[in-house]
Protein backbone atom coordinates (compact mmCIF):
# COMPACT_ATOMS: atom_id res chain seq x y z
CA UNK A 1 0.00 0.00 0.00
CA UNK A 2 2.52 2.93 1.15
CA UNK A 3 4.94 1.30 -1.27
CA UNK A 4 2.41 2.14 -4.09
CA UNK A 5 2.01 5.05 -2.85
CA UNK A 6 5.56 6.12 -2.92
CA UNK A 7 5.51 4.66 -6.69
CA UNK A 8 2.64 7.24 -8.06
CA UNK A 9 4.05 10.05 -6.21
CA UNK A 10 7.10 8.74 -7.50
CA UNK A 11 5.10 9.06 -10.87
CA UNK A 12 3.62 12.35 -10.37
CA UNK A 13 6.75 14.21 -9.79
CA UNK A 14 8.63 12.66 -12.50
CA UNK A 15 5.61 13.82 -14.64
CA UNK A 16 5.94 17.11 -13.15
CA UNK A 17 9.62 17.24 -13.64
CA UNK A 18 9.49 16.74 -17.57
CA UNK A 19 6.41 18.72 -18.08
CA UNK A 20 8.26 21.64 -16.63
CA UNK A 21 11.58 20.78 -18.24
CA UNK A 22 9.84 20.17 -21.59
CA UNK A 23 7.66 24.03 -22.17
CA UNK A 24 10.71 25.53 -20.47
CA UNK A 25 12.93 23.96 -23.68
CA UNK A 26 10.21 25.01 -26.01
CA UNK A 27 10.48 28.60 -24.70
CA UNK A 28 13.84 28.88 -24.92
CA UNK A 29 14.50 27.00 -28.40
CA UNK A 30 10.90 28.29 -29.89
CA UNK A 31 12.67 32.00 -31.29
CA UNK A 32 15.92 29.82 -32.89
CA UNK A 33 13.62 27.19 -34.65
CA UNK A 34 10.71 29.88 -35.45
CA UNK A 35 13.29 31.84 -37.09
CA UNK A 36 15.15 28.86 -39.16
CA UNK A 37 11.78 27.26 -40.25
CA UNK A 38 10.54 31.01 -42.13
CA UNK A 39 13.54 31.66 -44.13
CA UNK A 40 12.66 28.40 -46.12
CA UNK A 41 9.24 30.50 -47.35
CA UNK A 42 9.04 32.23 -50.63
CA UNK A 43 9.89 35.95 -50.32
CA UNK A 44 6.10 36.99 -50.93
CA UNK A 45 5.02 34.72 -47.79
CA UNK A 46 8.30 35.71 -45.51
CA UNK A 47 6.89 39.38 -45.37
CA UNK A 48 3.27 38.46 -43.69
CA UNK A 49 3.55 37.58 -40.01
CA UNK A 50 5.05 33.75 -39.41
CA UNK A 51 1.60 31.78 -38.46
CA UNK A 52 2.22 29.07 -39.25
CA UNK A 53 5.85 29.13 -39.14
CA UNK A 54 6.91 26.70 -41.41
CA UNK A 55 6.53 27.46 -45.29
CA UNK A 56 2.70 26.89 -46.44
CA UNK A 57 2.94 27.87 -50.20
CA UNK A 58 6.30 25.61 -50.86
CA UNK A 59 9.39 25.49 -49.90
CA UNK A 60 12.03 27.95 -51.19
CA UNK A 61 15.80 29.27 -50.25
CA UNK A 62 14.78 32.61 -52.28
CA UNK A 63 15.38 34.31 -49.02
CA UNK A 64 18.79 33.14 -49.02
CA UNK A 65 19.28 34.59 -52.48
CA UNK A 66 17.83 37.54 -52.05
CA UNK A 67 20.29 38.20 -49.28
CA UNK A 68 23.05 38.32 -51.98
CA UNK A 69 21.73 41.75 -53.95
CA UNK A 70 22.16 44.07 -51.31
CA UNK A 71 25.07 46.42 -51.24
CA UNK A 72 28.29 44.70 -51.90
CA UNK A 73 26.26 41.16 -50.82
CA UNK A 74 26.04 39.23 -47.82
CA UNK A 75 28.54 36.52 -49.15
CA UNK A 76 31.21 39.28 -48.85
CA UNK A 77 30.25 40.35 -45.31
CA UNK A 78 30.02 36.54 -44.72
CA UNK A 79 33.67 36.20 -45.84
CA UNK A 80 35.29 39.04 -43.83
CA UNK A 81 32.94 37.71 -40.97
CA UNK A 82 34.97 34.53 -41.54
CA UNK A 83 38.49 35.77 -41.90
CA UNK A 84 38.54 37.72 -39.23
CA UNK A 85 37.06 35.05 -36.54
CA UNK A 86 39.29 32.62 -38.11
CA UNK A 87 42.31 34.66 -38.08
CA UNK A 88 41.49 35.73 -34.44
CA UNK A 89 41.09 32.49 -33.13
CA UNK A 90 44.78 31.57 -34.60
CA UNK A 91 46.66 34.12 -33.47
CA UNK A 92 44.62 34.56 -30.00
CA UNK A 93 45.66 30.84 -29.32
CA UNK A 94 49.09 31.69 -30.94
CA UNK A 95 49.64 34.23 -28.23
CA UNK A 96 47.85 33.48 -25.67
CA UNK A 97 49.73 29.88 -25.57
CA UNK A 98 53.21 31.39 -25.95
CA UNK A 99 51.93 33.77 -23.06
CA UNK A 100 51.29 30.79 -20.78
CA UNK A 101 53.65 28.75 -21.00
CA UNK A 102 56.23 31.87 -20.15
CA UNK A 103 54.17 32.82 -17.75
CA UNK A 104 53.68 29.00 -15.90
CA UNK A 105 57.36 27.40 -16.65
CA UNK A 106 59.52 30.88 -16.30
CA UNK A 107 60.26 33.34 -13.25
CA UNK A 108 61.67 36.72 -14.99
CA UNK A 109 61.80 39.93 -13.92
CA UNK A 110 58.40 42.17 -14.26
CA UNK A 111 56.40 38.68 -14.82
CA UNK A 112 54.11 38.77 -11.86
CA UNK A 113 53.65 42.69 -13.45
CA UNK A 114 52.72 41.82 -16.70
CA UNK A 115 50.43 39.25 -15.95
CA UNK A 116 48.30 41.66 -13.77
CA UNK A 117 48.50 43.91 -15.90
CA UNK A 118 47.11 41.52 -18.84
CA UNK A 119 44.21 40.32 -16.45
CA UNK A 120 43.45 43.42 -15.34
CA UNK A 121 42.39 45.03 -18.06
CA UNK A 122 39.43 43.10 -17.88
CA UNK A 123 38.38 45.57 -15.70
CA UNK A 124 38.15 48.05 -17.92
CA UNK A 125 35.31 48.03 -20.89
CA UNK A 126 36.99 48.41 -24.30
CA UNK A 127 33.90 50.52 -25.16
CA UNK A 128 35.59 53.37 -23.47
CA UNK A 129 38.39 53.12 -24.89
CA UNK A 130 36.88 52.98 -28.77
CA UNK A 131 37.97 55.95 -29.84
CA UNK A 132 41.60 56.10 -29.43
CA UNK A 133 41.99 52.69 -30.38
CA UNK A 134 40.48 54.00 -34.02
CA UNK A 135 43.41 56.45 -34.05
CA UNK A 136 45.67 53.69 -32.87
CA UNK A 137 44.39 51.91 -36.23
CA UNK A 138 44.89 54.91 -37.83
CA UNK A 139 48.67 55.77 -37.05
CA UNK A 140 49.48 52.38 -37.96
CA UNK A 141 47.75 52.02 -41.21
CA UNK A 142 45.07 49.53 -40.35
CA UNK A 143 42.61 51.94 -40.32
CA UNK A 144 39.42 50.53 -42.04
CA UNK A 145 41.11 46.91 -42.40
CA UNK A 146 40.13 43.67 -41.24
CA UNK A 147 43.56 43.45 -39.59
CA UNK A 148 42.82 45.69 -37.58
CA UNK A 149 39.79 44.42 -36.04
CA UNK A 150 41.47 41.56 -35.65
CA UNK A 151 43.89 42.78 -33.61
CA UNK A 152 41.60 44.31 -31.49
CA UNK A 153 39.31 40.93 -30.87
CA UNK A 154 42.90 39.60 -29.79
CA UNK A 155 43.83 42.02 -27.63
CA UNK A 156 39.96 41.51 -25.75
CA UNK A 157 40.31 38.09 -25.45
CA UNK A 158 44.01 37.97 -24.08
CA UNK A 159 42.71 38.13 -20.14
CA UNK A 160 40.70 34.84 -20.20
CA UNK A 161 43.07 33.03 -22.94
CA UNK A 162 46.22 34.00 -21.13
CA UNK A 163 44.44 32.83 -17.67
CA UNK A 164 42.92 29.58 -19.40
CA UNK A 165 46.52 28.39 -20.88
CA UNK A 166 49.18 29.33 -17.43
CA UNK A 167 46.65 27.20 -15.40
CA UNK A 168 46.57 24.72 -17.81
CA UNK A 169 50.52 24.59 -17.91
CA UNK A 170 51.00 24.77 -14.62
CA UNK A 171 48.81 21.35 -14.34
CA UNK A 172 51.75 19.69 -16.14
CA UNK A 173 54.00 17.97 -13.97
CA UNK A 174 57.58 19.74 -13.95
CA UNK A 175 59.00 16.02 -14.03
CA UNK A 176 57.72 15.64 -17.36
CA UNK A 177 59.76 18.47 -18.30
CA UNK A 178 62.77 17.64 -16.73
CA UNK A 179 62.86 14.00 -18.57
CA UNK A 180 62.40 15.49 -22.01
CA UNK A 181 65.20 17.87 -21.65
CA UNK A 182 67.47 14.87 -20.43
CA UNK A 183 66.35 13.78 -23.80
CA UNK A 184 67.96 17.05 -24.99
CA UNK A 185 64.62 18.91 -26.30
CA UNK A 186 65.25 23.03 -26.25
CA UNK A 187 62.57 25.01 -25.46
CA UNK A 188 60.64 25.66 -28.57
CA UNK A 189 60.37 21.47 -29.61
CA UNK A 190 59.78 21.14 -25.82
CA UNK A 191 56.31 23.24 -25.91
CA UNK A 192 55.05 22.27 -29.03
CA UNK A 193 55.97 17.85 -28.60
CA UNK A 194 55.50 17.69 -25.25
CA UNK A 195 53.62 20.07 -23.39
CA UNK A 196 50.98 21.01 -26.20
CA UNK A 197 49.72 17.83 -26.79
CA UNK A 198 49.04 17.98 -22.83
CA UNK A 199 47.23 21.22 -22.66
CA UNK A 200 45.17 20.89 -25.86
CA UNK A 201 41.95 21.00 -24.00
CA UNK A 202 42.50 24.23 -22.87
CA UNK A 203 43.40 25.47 -26.52
CA UNK A 204 40.12 23.73 -27.74
CA UNK A 205 38.29 25.76 -25.13
CA UNK A 206 40.01 29.26 -25.74
CA UNK A 207 39.69 29.07 -29.42
CA UNK A 208 36.18 28.46 -29.17
CA UNK A 209 35.51 31.68 -26.74
CA UNK A 210 38.00 33.36 -29.71
CA UNK A 211 35.73 32.36 -32.74
CA UNK A 212 32.46 33.19 -30.79
CA UNK A 213 33.85 36.23 -29.42
CA UNK A 214 34.61 37.54 -32.87
CA UNK A 215 32.11 36.24 -35.18
CA UNK A 216 29.65 38.03 -32.44
CA UNK A 217 30.82 41.26 -31.51
CA UNK A 218 29.15 44.19 -33.09
CA UNK A 219 30.06 47.77 -31.52
CA UNK A 220 33.52 47.10 -32.32
CA UNK A 221 32.63 46.47 -35.69
CA UNK A 222 30.19 49.40 -36.59
CA UNK A 223 33.06 51.61 -35.05
CA UNK A 224 36.08 50.86 -36.70
CA UNK A 225 35.00 49.29 -39.93
CA UNK A 226 33.63 52.60 -42.08
CA UNK A 227 33.72 50.56 -45.52
CA UNK A 228 31.01 48.44 -46.56
CA UNK A 229 33.36 46.06 -48.54
CA UNK A 230 34.44 45.52 -44.71
CA UNK A 231 31.51 45.06 -42.88
CA UNK A 232 31.41 42.14 -40.94
CA UNK A 233 28.08 40.15 -40.17
CA UNK A 234 26.16 41.52 -37.72
CA UNK A 235 26.43 45.41 -39.24
CA UNK A 236 25.73 43.97 -42.51
CA UNK A 237 22.86 42.72 -40.99
CA UNK A 238 21.92 45.57 -39.04
CA UNK A 239 22.14 48.06 -42.40
CA UNK A 240 20.42 45.96 -43.45
CA UNK A 241 17.05 45.79 -41.21
CA UNK A 242 17.62 49.34 -40.95
CA UNK A 243 15.87 49.57 -43.88
CA UNK A 244 19.23 51.64 -45.73
CA UNK A 245 18.61 49.59 -48.59
CA UNK A 246 14.69 50.26 -49.07
CA UNK A 247 11.81 48.90 -47.91
CA UNK A 248 13.46 46.59 -45.01
CA UNK A 249 13.25 42.51 -46.48
CA UNK A 250 12.38 40.87 -43.13
CA UNK A 251 12.59 37.52 -45.26
CA UNK A 252 16.29 38.56 -45.56
CA UNK A 253 16.77 39.31 -42.24
CA UNK A 254 15.79 35.97 -40.88
CA UNK A 255 17.86 34.21 -43.36
CA UNK A 256 21.19 36.64 -42.87
CA UNK A 257 20.19 35.91 -38.63
CA UNK A 258 20.28 32.22 -39.29
CA UNK A 259 23.40 32.54 -41.48
CA UNK A 260 24.60 34.47 -37.66
CA UNK A 261 23.41 31.31 -35.35
CA UNK A 262 23.80 28.32 -37.11
CA UNK A 263 28.15 28.21 -36.75
CA UNK A 264 27.75 29.46 -33.36
CA UNK A 265 25.33 26.62 -32.39
CA UNK A 266 26.76 24.01 -34.09
CA UNK A 267 30.41 24.43 -32.37
CA UNK A 268 28.68 24.87 -29.30
CA UNK A 269 27.24 21.25 -29.41
CA UNK A 270 29.52 20.03 -31.02
CA UNK A 271 32.25 21.38 -28.14
CA UNK A 272 29.74 21.24 -25.42
CA UNK A 273 32.34 20.56 -22.70
CA UNK A 274 35.10 22.58 -24.02
CA UNK A 275 32.98 25.95 -22.87
CA UNK A 276 31.38 24.60 -20.03
CA UNK A 277 34.88 23.97 -18.94
CA UNK A 278 35.89 27.46 -19.76
CA UNK A 279 32.80 28.48 -18.01
CA UNK A 280 33.90 26.90 -15.34
CA UNK A 281 37.46 28.11 -15.15
CA UNK A 282 35.89 31.52 -14.96
CA UNK A 283 33.18 30.83 -12.24
CA UNK A 284 35.40 29.03 -9.46
CA UNK A 285 38.72 31.13 -9.79
CA UNK B 1 89.94 23.19 -5.96
CA UNK B 2 88.15 26.24 -4.03
CA UNK B 3 88.12 28.53 -7.34
CA UNK B 4 86.42 25.61 -9.28
CA UNK B 5 83.70 24.66 -6.51
CA UNK B 6 83.22 28.61 -6.04
CA UNK B 7 82.83 29.32 -9.77
CA UNK B 8 81.05 26.16 -10.76
CA UNK B 9 77.32 27.19 -8.91
CA UNK B 10 78.04 30.57 -10.14
CA UNK B 11 78.19 29.89 -13.96
CA UNK B 12 75.27 27.62 -13.61
CA UNK B 13 73.01 30.18 -11.65
CA UNK B 14 73.81 32.81 -13.87
CA UNK B 15 73.20 30.46 -17.20
CA UNK B 16 69.96 29.40 -14.99
CA UNK B 17 68.74 32.70 -15.08
CA UNK B 18 69.32 33.68 -18.34
CA UNK B 19 67.30 30.95 -19.12
CA UNK B 20 64.62 32.19 -17.69
CA UNK B 21 65.22 35.61 -19.23
CA UNK B 22 63.94 33.63 -22.24
CA UNK B 23 60.39 33.54 -20.60
CA UNK B 24 60.49 37.29 -21.28
CA UNK B 25 60.00 36.94 -25.35
CA UNK B 26 57.34 34.13 -24.54
CA UNK B 27 55.10 36.57 -23.32
CA UNK B 28 56.60 39.50 -25.29
CA UNK B 29 54.20 38.93 -28.09
CA UNK B 30 50.61 39.74 -25.19
CA UNK B 31 52.00 42.35 -23.78
CA UNK B 32 52.61 43.96 -27.15
CA UNK B 33 49.22 43.49 -27.80
CA UNK B 34 47.95 44.60 -24.48
CA UNK B 35 50.16 47.43 -24.47
CA UNK B 36 48.93 49.24 -28.20
CA UNK B 37 46.18 47.91 -28.51
CA UNK B 38 44.60 48.79 -24.65
CA UNK B 39 47.31 50.53 -22.31
CA UNK B 40 48.10 53.46 -25.05
CA UNK B 41 43.92 53.75 -25.91
CA UNK B 42 43.40 53.88 -22.48
CA UNK B 43 45.81 56.69 -21.25
CA UNK B 44 44.75 58.31 -24.63
CA UNK B 45 41.41 58.64 -23.61
CA UNK B 46 42.62 60.33 -20.50
CA UNK B 47 44.67 62.60 -22.14
CA UNK B 48 41.96 63.20 -25.07
CA UNK B 49 38.87 64.26 -22.65
CA UNK B 50 40.59 67.25 -21.31
CA UNK B 51 41.00 68.40 -25.05
CA UNK B 52 38.37 70.04 -27.86
CA UNK B 53 39.10 67.43 -30.22
CA UNK B 54 37.32 67.09 -33.30
CA UNK B 55 37.25 64.56 -36.44
CA UNK B 56 39.43 67.12 -38.39
CA UNK B 57 41.49 69.81 -37.58
CA UNK B 58 43.55 70.97 -34.72
CA UNK B 59 43.07 69.78 -31.05
CA UNK B 60 43.35 71.78 -28.39
CA UNK B 61 43.88 71.48 -24.28
CA UNK B 62 40.82 73.01 -22.24
CA UNK B 63 41.18 71.52 -19.29
CA UNK B 64 38.38 69.91 -17.30
CA UNK B 65 35.90 72.28 -19.45
CA UNK B 66 34.82 68.77 -20.81
CA UNK B 67 34.13 67.57 -17.56
CA UNK B 68 32.23 70.62 -16.29
CA UNK B 69 29.86 70.28 -19.74
CA UNK B 70 28.81 66.80 -18.43
CA UNK B 71 27.36 68.12 -15.16
CA UNK B 72 25.31 70.36 -17.12
CA UNK B 73 24.45 67.82 -19.79
CA UNK B 74 21.09 66.12 -18.51
CA UNK B 75 20.47 63.95 -21.46
CA UNK B 76 24.04 62.08 -20.66
CA UNK B 77 22.23 62.00 -16.74
CA UNK B 78 19.09 60.80 -18.38
CA UNK B 79 20.77 57.84 -20.57
CA UNK B 80 23.04 57.25 -17.56
CA UNK B 81 19.22 57.08 -15.11
CA UNK B 82 17.89 54.79 -17.72
CA UNK B 83 20.78 52.32 -17.88
CA UNK B 84 20.68 52.32 -14.38
CA UNK B 85 16.83 51.34 -14.15
CA UNK B 86 17.45 48.72 -16.93
CA UNK B 87 20.56 47.13 -14.78
CA UNK B 88 18.03 47.17 -11.91
CA UNK B 89 15.43 45.30 -13.53
CA UNK B 90 16.76 43.00 -16.01
CA UNK B 91 19.12 41.84 -13.03
CA UNK B 92 16.35 40.76 -11.12
CA UNK B 93 14.45 39.09 -14.30
CA UNK B 94 16.96 37.21 -15.22
CA UNK B 95 17.83 36.10 -11.28
CA UNK B 96 14.51 34.81 -11.14
CA UNK B 97 14.26 32.79 -14.32
CA UNK B 98 17.67 31.34 -13.82
CA UNK B 99 17.91 30.26 -10.22
CA UNK B 100 14.93 28.04 -10.26
CA UNK B 101 16.28 26.93 -13.82
CA UNK B 102 19.54 25.91 -11.74
CA UNK B 103 17.81 24.57 -9.05
CA UNK B 104 16.39 22.14 -11.88
CA UNK B 105 19.06 21.65 -13.76
CA UNK B 106 21.91 20.80 -10.40
CA UNK B 107 20.87 17.22 -9.88
CA UNK B 108 21.72 14.59 -12.40
CA UNK B 109 18.78 13.04 -13.27
CA UNK B 110 16.65 11.39 -16.60
CA UNK B 111 17.41 13.65 -19.71
CA UNK B 112 18.91 17.00 -17.39
CA UNK B 113 21.27 17.49 -20.04
CA UNK B 114 18.91 17.63 -22.60
CA UNK B 115 17.29 20.68 -21.05
CA UNK B 116 20.21 22.05 -20.17
CA UNK B 117 21.37 22.53 -23.07
CA UNK B 118 18.27 23.51 -24.46
CA UNK B 119 18.22 26.12 -22.02
CA UNK B 120 21.78 27.23 -22.93
CA UNK B 121 21.29 27.44 -26.65
CA UNK B 122 20.07 31.28 -26.53
CA UNK B 123 23.50 32.26 -24.67
CA UNK B 124 25.64 31.27 -27.46
CA UNK B 125 24.00 33.24 -30.10
CA UNK B 126 25.61 37.08 -30.54
CA UNK B 127 23.47 40.12 -28.80
CA UNK B 128 23.43 41.32 -32.54
CA UNK B 129 21.78 37.93 -33.80
CA UNK B 130 18.97 38.19 -31.26
CA UNK B 131 18.46 41.20 -31.29
CA UNK B 132 17.89 41.27 -35.18
CA UNK B 133 15.88 38.00 -34.54
CA UNK B 134 13.72 39.61 -31.38
CA UNK B 135 12.95 42.97 -34.07
CA UNK B 136 11.63 40.63 -36.64
CA UNK B 137 9.37 38.80 -33.77
CA UNK B 138 8.61 42.45 -32.53
CA UNK B 139 7.53 44.15 -35.67
CA UNK B 140 4.25 45.17 -35.72
CA UNK B 141 3.39 43.92 -39.47
CA UNK B 142 5.90 41.08 -40.19
CA UNK B 143 6.47 39.71 -36.49
CA UNK B 144 4.88 37.20 -34.52
CA UNK B 145 3.82 38.60 -31.15
CA UNK B 146 1.26 41.64 -32.14
CA UNK B 147 -0.39 40.16 -35.04
CA UNK B 148 -0.75 36.43 -32.73
CA UNK B 149 -2.38 38.58 -30.09
CA UNK B 150 -4.59 40.29 -32.70
CA UNK B 151 -5.50 36.76 -34.34
CA UNK B 152 -6.11 35.54 -31.03
CA UNK B 153 -8.44 38.14 -30.12
CA UNK B 154 -6.69 39.47 -27.40
CA UNK B 155 -6.09 43.06 -28.61
CA UNK B 156 -8.55 44.72 -30.90
CA UNK B 157 -6.14 45.98 -33.32
CA UNK B 158 -2.27 44.88 -34.13
CA UNK B 159 -0.44 46.92 -31.58
CA UNK B 160 2.96 48.23 -32.11
CA UNK B 161 4.97 46.91 -29.17
CA UNK B 162 8.04 49.35 -30.22
CA UNK B 163 6.19 52.78 -30.50
CA UNK B 164 5.80 53.53 -26.65
CA UNK B 165 7.98 52.96 -23.73
CA UNK B 166 6.95 50.41 -21.68
CA UNK B 167 6.07 47.53 -23.98
CA UNK B 168 9.34 48.38 -26.15
CA UNK B 169 11.04 48.10 -22.49
CA UNK B 170 9.54 45.13 -21.52
CA UNK B 171 10.13 43.65 -25.11
CA UNK B 172 13.65 44.13 -24.64
CA UNK B 173 14.09 42.46 -20.91
CA UNK B 174 12.29 39.54 -22.62
CA UNK B 175 14.64 39.13 -24.76
CA UNK B 176 17.77 39.68 -22.74
CA UNK B 177 16.16 37.24 -19.87
CA UNK B 178 15.57 34.74 -22.87
CA UNK B 179 19.23 35.14 -24.34
CA UNK B 180 21.47 34.95 -20.66
CA UNK B 181 19.26 33.11 -18.46
CA UNK B 182 21.03 29.79 -19.61
CA UNK B 183 24.03 31.54 -19.16
CA UNK B 184 23.46 33.06 -15.44
CA UNK B 185 22.07 29.03 -14.80
CA UNK B 186 25.44 27.64 -15.60
CA UNK B 187 27.12 29.91 -13.40
CA UNK B 188 24.42 29.58 -10.45
CA UNK B 189 24.52 25.68 -10.37
CA UNK B 190 28.17 25.03 -10.12
CA UNK B 191 27.96 27.25 -6.86
CA UNK B 192 24.78 24.99 -5.70
CA UNK B 193 26.54 21.26 -6.90
CA UNK B 194 29.33 22.51 -5.20
CA UNK B 195 27.48 22.13 -1.82
CA UNK B 196 28.62 19.62 -0.01
CA UNK B 197 25.61 16.67 -0.14
CA UNK B 198 25.78 15.95 3.51
CA UNK B 199 25.36 19.11 5.01
CA UNK B 200 21.89 19.03 3.34
CA UNK B 201 20.92 15.75 4.80
CA UNK B 202 21.98 16.75 8.49
CA UNK B 203 19.81 19.71 8.11
CA UNK B 204 16.94 17.07 6.82
CA UNK B 205 17.39 15.25 9.67
CA UNK B 206 17.54 17.99 12.43
CA UNK B 207 14.11 18.86 10.85
CA UNK B 208 14.60 21.79 8.37
CA UNK B 209 12.24 22.62 6.07
CA UNK B 210 13.10 23.26 2.28
CA UNK B 211 12.81 26.86 2.72
CA UNK B 212 15.05 27.14 6.32
CA UNK B 213 17.70 25.33 4.09
CA UNK B 214 17.91 27.39 1.60
CA UNK B 215 17.96 29.95 3.61
CA UNK B 216 20.41 28.76 5.87
CA UNK B 217 22.56 26.63 3.97
CA UNK B 218 22.01 27.31 0.09
CA UNK B 219 22.70 30.74 0.13
CA UNK B 220 25.33 32.01 2.44
CA UNK B 221 27.52 28.80 0.90
CA UNK B 222 26.84 30.17 -2.19
CA UNK B 223 28.09 34.04 -1.59
CA UNK B 224 30.77 34.16 -3.63
CA UNK B 225 28.91 32.39 -7.25
CA UNK B 226 25.86 34.67 -6.28
CA UNK B 227 28.27 37.78 -6.39
CA UNK B 228 30.16 36.51 -9.24
CA UNK B 229 26.70 35.88 -11.07
CA UNK B 230 25.35 39.90 -10.16
CA UNK B 231 28.47 41.15 -11.26
CA UNK B 232 28.41 39.51 -14.18
CA UNK B 233 25.02 40.85 -15.08
CA UNK B 234 25.21 44.46 -13.75
CA UNK B 235 28.66 44.95 -15.47
CA UNK B 236 26.97 43.45 -18.53
CA UNK B 237 24.00 45.53 -18.56
CA UNK B 238 25.41 48.38 -17.72
CA UNK B 239 27.59 48.53 -21.11
CA UNK B 240 24.54 47.57 -23.07
CA UNK B 241 24.36 48.78 -26.42
CA UNK B 242 23.52 46.06 -29.19
CA UNK B 243 20.21 45.31 -28.11
CA UNK B 244 18.57 48.80 -27.68
CA UNK B 245 20.66 50.15 -30.93
CA UNK B 246 18.97 47.33 -32.98
CA UNK B 247 15.84 47.18 -31.88
CA UNK B 248 15.09 50.23 -30.83
CA UNK B 249 17.57 52.38 -32.39
CA UNK B 250 17.39 54.46 -28.69
CA UNK B 251 13.72 54.96 -29.39
CA UNK B 252 10.73 55.81 -28.61
CA UNK B 253 11.92 59.53 -28.45
CA UNK B 254 15.35 58.67 -27.50
CA UNK B 255 13.65 57.22 -23.95
CA UNK B 256 16.07 54.17 -24.23
CA UNK B 257 19.16 55.49 -25.18
CA UNK B 258 21.54 53.73 -22.62
CA UNK B 259 25.58 54.89 -21.48
CA UNK B 260 27.52 53.64 -24.02
CA UNK B 261 24.70 54.59 -26.30
CA UNK B 262 24.97 58.08 -25.81
CA UNK B 263 29.20 58.00 -25.88
CA UNK B 264 28.94 56.23 -29.31
CA UNK B 265 26.34 59.19 -30.29
CA UNK B 266 29.06 61.59 -29.55
CA UNK B 267 32.00 60.05 -30.67
CA UNK B 268 31.00 58.70 -33.94
CA UNK B 269 27.68 60.45 -34.92
CA UNK B 270 28.69 64.21 -33.48
CA UNK B 271 32.20 63.43 -33.52
CA UNK B 272 33.06 65.15 -30.61
CA UNK B 273 36.06 62.98 -29.47
CA UNK B 274 37.29 64.73 -26.57
CA UNK B 275 33.81 64.97 -25.07
CA UNK B 276 33.22 61.33 -25.92
CA UNK B 277 36.53 60.42 -23.99
CA UNK B 278 35.34 62.64 -21.30
CA UNK B 279 32.23 60.50 -20.94
CA UNK B 280 34.04 57.33 -21.22
CA UNK B 281 36.17 58.01 -18.21
CA UNK B 282 33.02 58.67 -15.98
CA UNK B 283 31.83 55.15 -17.28
CA UNK B 284 34.91 53.51 -16.67
CA UNK B 285 35.39 55.16 -13.17
CA UNK B 286 31.76 53.10 -12.44
CA UNK B 287 33.21 50.40 -13.77
CA UNK B 288 36.00 49.81 -11.73
CA UNK B 289 34.33 50.88 -8.59
CA UNK B 290 32.52 47.72 -9.34
CA UNK B 291 35.35 45.71 -9.93
CA UNK B 292 36.78 46.77 -6.55
CA UNK B 293 33.22 45.91 -5.13
CA UNK B 294 33.18 42.38 -6.92
CA UNK B 295 36.86 41.83 -5.70
CA UNK B 296 35.49 42.71 -2.14
CA UNK B 297 32.64 40.31 -2.60
CA UNK B 298 34.41 37.47 -3.78
CA UNK B 299 37.38 37.35 -1.25
CA UNK B 300 37.90 34.62 0.14
CA UNK B 301 35.73 33.41 3.72
CA UNK B 302 37.71 34.71 6.41
CA UNK B 303 39.95 31.95 7.76
CA UNK B 304 39.83 29.82 4.83
CA UNK B 305 42.19 31.72 2.51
Amino acid sequence: MAEAMSQSRKAAFSLARHSTGIIASVLFLAPIVWTVLSTFKPAQEARQPPLPPWPTTGFSIENYETLNSFGDGLWVSAQNSIYVSVMTVLLSVLVSVLAGYGFSRFRFPFRDFFFVLILSTIMIPFQSILTPIFLVLTRLGLHNTLTGLVCVYVTLQLPFSIFMMRNAFDAVPREIEEAARMDGANNVTMLIKVMLPLVWPGVVTIALFAFLGAWNEFLAALVLMTDQSKFTLPVMMTVLQSGRFGAIDWGAVQAGVTVMMVPCLILFLALQRFYIRGLMAGAVK
Amino acid sequence: MTAITASAPARSRSSASLRQWVGLLYVLPAVAFVTVFFVIPLGMTAWMSLHNWPLMGEHAFIGLDNYVAILRDTRFWNALKFTFYYTVIVTIAIFAVAFPLAIFIEKPRPLTNLYRTAFFMPAVVGFASASLLWSWLLNVDSGLFSPAAFDLGLTEKKVNLLATFQPAFWSIIAMVVWKVAGFTMIILMTGLQSIPQDLQEAAVIDGAGPFARFRAITLPLMRRTLALALILSVAGSILAFDQFYIILRGGPRNQTLTAVYWIFNQSFVSFKLGYGAALSMVLLAILVALSLIQLWLLRKPEGLD
